[in-house]
């Protein structure tokens, strides 16, 4: 390999060539992909959220608008979490955090919560945690039912200090041998309701808000 | 003829004889992390052995222009933006594939076997054969993580094939395979990968020293291959 050393010259160009190759390839990848990406995305967006709408409502063409919103205590962390508000027809039909955090047995259990207007869970799905496999991911719905018995609570039934699971005189049943992955999505679901009783108002009004403004920019 | 004994030498030294997983024991990383079913691994497989054969080729068709002090950042560059663009491209259109495999597309890139591939073959060899190398060090490689996978979908989950139509549509959801147990957990946790992986290797032991024992006169050479 008579030209394998080369000179400085020569090394710089051939790095410069492949470099550019590589950008190149790159975005030309990221060209053909950016707009199917968006789409995917937005699909799995649109199938997580109406996991966990009323049935009635689902594969209904509802405006859904985002906002943003924090609260320390009901949502866990300082983080924001994005709340969807659905409307049909202009009236605010339905919310649904996405997602609400509490703190699980490994890790944080993200929940993602659906909660009609007047209230009432319409579903819950754990959609990212890390805990035990084999108990605590029982919370997964492909494993075990156990996620849809939160389907059709509110703060009124049960009365909200019968809020906990049975070990602690509670009304929900906990997985056996996880109890403390059970507990913590019991209060994640029960502070999201509370954060929904205290602030529904502001969240519609938000979402009004917001809509109105993204009407007017069309 | 000559040529052709030698590239069923590379073919066989890629998938048999220089396994990455089973012999050079390269690229464990995902290997253990994602074989929890046939359709994980098969699909990581698949995506290590696209990796594996472009950047052979390409690295092939360079390989004179090289310049020896810079190869090892080129091999980098050139295997990083590959596995970017898979990355991209998988994501675009096998999305649910996507999500399930997450990080370990981008994690091709620390793969050490298309490293060992680039330097050992692509950088020494004529494109064909650098090419046939590649692809059957990757599909070596794929076999390992769908057997792997296989073993732990059977004794973890009691199904088989399960999620096929994520990699190949839906006419393959027949394909899938309930048994009559609920599974181990043991397998699917990462201890389950281990036990399968010494499972598949004293395997592949065996069967080298079964064939030396019948072949005398080639037993020298896979006795060091299984060492």
């Amino acid at each position: 390999m008579a030209n394998a050393e080369g000179g400085p010259i020569r090394t710089l160009l051939l790095v410069g060539v492949i470099a550019a190759a590589a950008a190149f390839a790159i975005s030309a990848s990221h060209e053909f992909s950016k707009d199917r990406i968006a789409a995917n995305r937005r699909a799995r967006l649109i199938a997580s959220l109406n996991s966990v709408l009323d049935p009635a409502l689902r594969d209904r063409d509802l405006a859904t608008v985002r906002i943003s919103v924090t609260d320390k205590e009901l949502l866990g962390g300082g983080e924001p979490v994005d709340v969807y508000v659905a409307e049909d027809e202009g009236q605010p039909v339905a919310a649904v955090f996405a997602t609400a955090r509490t703190e699980g047995y490994n890790s944080t259990i993200h929940l993602l919560i659906g909660v009609s207007r007047d209230g009432v869970l319409t579903g819950v799905r754990a959609v990212s945690h890390r805990e035990t496999p084999g108990l605590g991911d029982a919370i997964d719905v492909q494993k075990s039912k156990w996620i849809t018995h939160f389907d059709g609570k509110s703060l009124a039934s049960p009365a909200r200090e019968r809020w906990a699971v049975d070990k602690d005189d509670g009304d929900f049943d906990s997985i056996t041998g996880a109890t403390v992955t059970s507990r913590a999505v019991v209060k994640g679901v029960k502070n999201a309701l509370l954060y929904f009783e205290r602030h529904r108002d502001e969240l519609f009004s938000a979402a009004a808000a917001a809509r109105s403004h993204a009407d007017a920019e069309q | 003829m000559q040529n052709s004994n030698g590239l069923r030498e590379v073919v066989a030294v890629g998938f048999w004889r220089d396994n990455p997983a089973l012999v050079q024991l390269l690229g464990l990383c995902p290997l253990l992390a994602v074989t929890t079913s046939v359709v994980n691994g098969l699909a990581l497989g698949l995506a290590t052995s696209s990796v594996l054969v472009v950047t052979n080729t390409v690295i092939s068709i360079m390989r004179r222009a090289l310049v020896p002090l810079v190869r090892i950042p080129l091999y980098v560059l050139i295997v990083a933006s590959l596995v970017t663009c898979v990355d991209l491209l998988s994501n675009a259109l096998l999305d649910d594939l996507h999500e399930t495999l997450g990080l370990f597309i981008p994690l091709i890139v620390t793969n050490c076997a298309l490293l060992a591939q680039a330097e050992t073959v692509a950088s020494r060899r004529p494109v064909h054969e650098a090419l046939l190398g590649g692809l059957a060090t990757g599909l070596g490689f794929t076999a390992v993580l769908a057997a792997l996978g296989a073993l732990r979908e059977v004794f973890g989950h009691g199904t088989l094939f399960a999620g096929m139509p994520m990699l190949v549509g839906e006419r393959a959801a027949g394909l899938e395979v309930h048994l009559p147990f609920g599974g181990m957990l043991v397998a699917i946790l990462p201890p389950g990968a281990f036990f399968g992986l010494a499972a598949l290797l004293a395997l592949r032991s065996w069967l080298t020293r079964e064939r030396a024992a019948r072949t005398p006169a080639a037993a020298p050479a896979s006795a060091e291959a299984a060492q």
